[in-house]
Parts: structure tokens; sequence; C-alpha cells
């Protein structure tokens, strides 16, 4: 029964996407010389639209809706101890020991005293946040982004990004630490719902700012995570052409 | 009235006038890290004392943006650069007009911006810059509770007597940069009329409801 629902829900994307552009007027081909694929993205970006919108959307918004302020801060603090975690292994690999000393710090004061990293001394402390994962990593190793991809249900991402995000599926506490399979697919499950929630203000701003939301998403990422593989260093002059 | 009151009242009129001349002059040579805390601190101040603001006004918001933060924007400069090489070819009405559309979606962006975030404080970094310089940029961080901080710079240049900021980069996202593609792209498809009837479509429409319900 579930799986047929699946299957009509995954009818009815590539029908949308078939019939790609109903709601934007995306330009002919290629509109930045970072987005070489951008007709496949676009469409990926059109699923994107209809399955986050029927599905991961409106339960991102119910559990905004639902869940006191004071769980949504415990559980998002939860999960950003475990990407502490991951970020520990990339600030070693860019032999980054501020970040890393500062990162273990963090996961040690906020995994014993802050109840398993529910609540997060450690930034009330003022240690900050090292932030590093795999697709940084690349980049401060010299790994050009390659191009833009769209991928459903993730978001904005490049062929670095998204493979530094295959890499840190493995490097996921949850995988190790978590052996009950299904009590790990709830934990996934839920991390998902809290990082989709993060996204909804974010969102609206989008809608407000962009005439073309894809472009404009694309742009801000790229820049974004330009700006943080320069560790927030100013940009070279004038990277745009 | 006695005269005692009459000169009195003059000289609190002298003194105001005095007043307005000497913050007239001191504004021309402020520098702009000042000028970007002094402009700063005075929104947000508004914005945390006005009731109406608190109560989520968005007109009022606007209001207060339009006459409080507008004044030290260059939106040409913004505009030029944001549209980039289509705008040499644009006709002066045509480059009002963009200029006037831009504003427009800038400030009701920042608005609705203005509704989500409230509690927070701005930190300024260390400014330096050569006494010549005509071209600056002016480091700010917002710091909410419990929450990593976001970088907000702001690049100015010199305009006159004036410092007009032009981009504001947040978080390494500049806010020019940003809009150069999605311009670029209406100007391919359409012409610079073809972005302007855009830009007026999507500041006379309400914040667009999200797509796919």
């Amino acid at each position: 029964m579930m799986q047929r629902a699946l299957l009509r829900m995954l009818f009815v994307v590539a029908l949308a996407a078939l019939g790609g552009g109903c709601a934007t007027v995306p330009p002919q081909g290629a509109t930045s010389k970072d987005d070489p694929f951008e007709p496949w993205n676009r469409a990926m970006y059109d699923v994107h639209q209809v399955v986050d919108g029927h599905f991961f959307k409106p339960i991102a918004q119910a559990y905004v809706a639902a869940t006191p302020q004071p769980i949504q801060t415990g559980i998002h603090n939860f999960f950003q101890n475990l990407d502490d975690v991951v970020s520990i292994v990339n600030d070693w690999l860019q032999w980054d020991l501020n970040r890393a000393g500062n990162d273990m710090g963090r996961v040690m004061i906020n995994s014993f005293f802050g109840l398993g990293g529910i609540i997060d001394i450690a930034s009330e402390a003022g240690i900050e946040r090292g932030d590093q994962d795999f697709g940084l990593t690349f980049g401060k190793w010299g790994i050009p982004q390659g191009p833009y991809l769209f991928i459903p249900v993730i978001g904005p991402s490049t062929v670095r990004d998204g493979t530094g995000l295959i890499a840190r599926a493995y490097a996921s506490p949850l995988s190790y630490v978590v052996v009950d399979v299904p009590t790990r697919n709830i934990l996934y499950g839920i991390g998902f719902i809290n990082y989709r929630a993060q996204a909804l203000d974010a969102e609206k701003l989008v809608d407000q700012a962009a005439i073309d939301p894809y472009t404009f998403i694309r742009r801000a990422y790229l820049q974004r995570r330009a700006y943080l593989v320069r560790d927030g260093k100013p940009a070279p002059p004038d990277e745009e052409e | 009235m006695h005269p005692f009151r009459v000169q009195s009242s003059l000289r609190v009129v002298m003194a105001l006038l005095a007043a307005l001349v000497f913050t007239g002059v001191a504004r021309a040579q402020e520098a702009p890290d000042a000028l970007v805390k002094r402009v700063s601190e005075d929104v947000l101040q508004i914005v945390k004392s006005d009731p109406k603001i608190q109560a989520g006004d968005r007109d009022r918001i606007r209001e207060v943006l339009e006459s409080k933060l507008a004044p030290h924007f260059d939106f040409e400069r913004m505009t030029a650069l944001a549209v980039g090489r289509g705008w040499r070819q644009a006709t002066p009405e045509q480059q009002k007009q963009l200029v006037e559309q831009f504003k427009t979606l800038l400030v009701r962006t920042y608005s609705n911006a203005f509704v989500q975030y409230r509690n927070e404080t701005i930190s300024y970094k260390p400014f330096r810059a050569d006494p010549g310089a005509t071209d600056v940029t002016v480091r700010t961080e917002i710091v909410r509770p419990g929450q990593s901080p976001v970088q907000i710079d702001y690049t100015l240049g010199k305009k006159g007597n004036e410092w007009k900021a032009y981009d504001v980069i947040v978080g390494g996202v500049s806010l020019v940069t940003n809009y150069r593609d999605e311009f670029n792209a209406q100007i391919q498809s359409g012409g610079i009329d073809g972005l302007i009837k855009s830009l007026a479509a999507k500041n006379a429409g309400p914040p667009p409801a999200p797509p796919a319900k």
C-alpha cells in the first residue's frame, strides 16, 4: 500500500518534471558558467518543489507549529552536537588545530554536561563551532567546486560538495553508535525534519527577494560556499567574469 | 511679551540652528564606519522600541527603512552593478525605472527580514582604511543569543562629500552579485524592458505564497 502510494508520487513527480517550467520561466540553456547542467538541474529543482512541497515542507511546518520552542532547541542542539563530531574529523583533515581543539572541547562539554548535546553549554561559554564539512575540506585542499548540482530533497550542491555528502554519510556518528536500525532510522528522520525546519525562514526570504528562485538560490549557495572555503577572508577582486 | 522671554527663545532658536549646522558638517565628514554604526543603531533602536513594528506592521517597518536607511544607499550604483553589461545599453529612462524597481524590491525584502529578526545586537569590527580611500568595507557581526553570529559587511563608496553603501554582504553572500545571474537571464530573454516588467510584477504582488500547496 505504502509502496503503491510512493510509486504514484514518483509518477506525479516525473510528470511534473516533464511538464517542467510551469512555475518558472527558465531561460534557454545555461545562465552561468558554474552551472553547465542547468536544464537538468532545473528539472531536478521542479522535482524538489513537488516532493518537498507535498511532503517534507508540510512536515517541517507542522513540526515547528506543534513543538514547544525549548524542545525544538534541544533537538537542534542534539543534532548539532553530532555535526560537531563530523566537524572534528574535518578539522583534522584540514590540519586546523585551533578548530579541532574547539570542536573537541565542544563535543566533550556538550555531551557530558549538556545532557548528550541537548544543551549547548559550549556556545554559551563562547566556544565557537568550527562547522566544517567534507565539501569544505576538499575545497581547502584545492579541489575545485565542479559543476553546480541541484539535488531533490537535499537542495543546492556541487559535484565537490555532493561527494562530501557521501563521505559524510559514512562519518555520521549515529551509524556507529546506534546499533538498532529502526531507532537509528527514526533519529535520521527527526534529524532531517530539524534540518528542513531550519530552512523555512530563509525560504520565505528567497520567495520575497527572488524573481527566479532557482538562480537566486544557486548564486547564494555558490557565494556562501566559496566564502566558507576562504574562511571568511575577503573575496579576490571580482571573481564574476 | 516679556523681553527676557523673547531673548531666551531667540537663543534657543539660535542654538538649534547652530546644532543643525554642526551636525550637518559632522555628517558630511563622518567616517564610513561611524556612519554604519550610527545608522544601524538608529534603525535597531526604532525597530526595538516602536510598538507598531513590534506588532509586525510591515508598512511601518518599510517607512522607517525608507526614511532612515535608504538615504545612505547608492541605489543607482547597486542597480548598475547588478544589471552588469546591460546597464550601458539601457536608456536613461529605463535606468531610472530599473533603479526605482530594484530599490522597492530591496526595501520590501529587507523589511520582511526585519519581521523575523529582532532580538539581535550588532558588533562592529575594527575598521581601517587609507585616509584617501574612496571605496571601503565596514565589517559588522549580528550576534544572536545561542546561535552562530552572522557576518554583515557593507561596501561603501564616496559620493561627493558623503559615504553611501552600494553592497551588503551577508555571510559571504553579496546582494548585488546574487542578482546578477538573475538580471542577466531576464535581459537575455526579454531585454531591459522584460527585466523592468518582471521586477514591477514582483513588486506589485504580495509576498508570494509558496508554490505547490
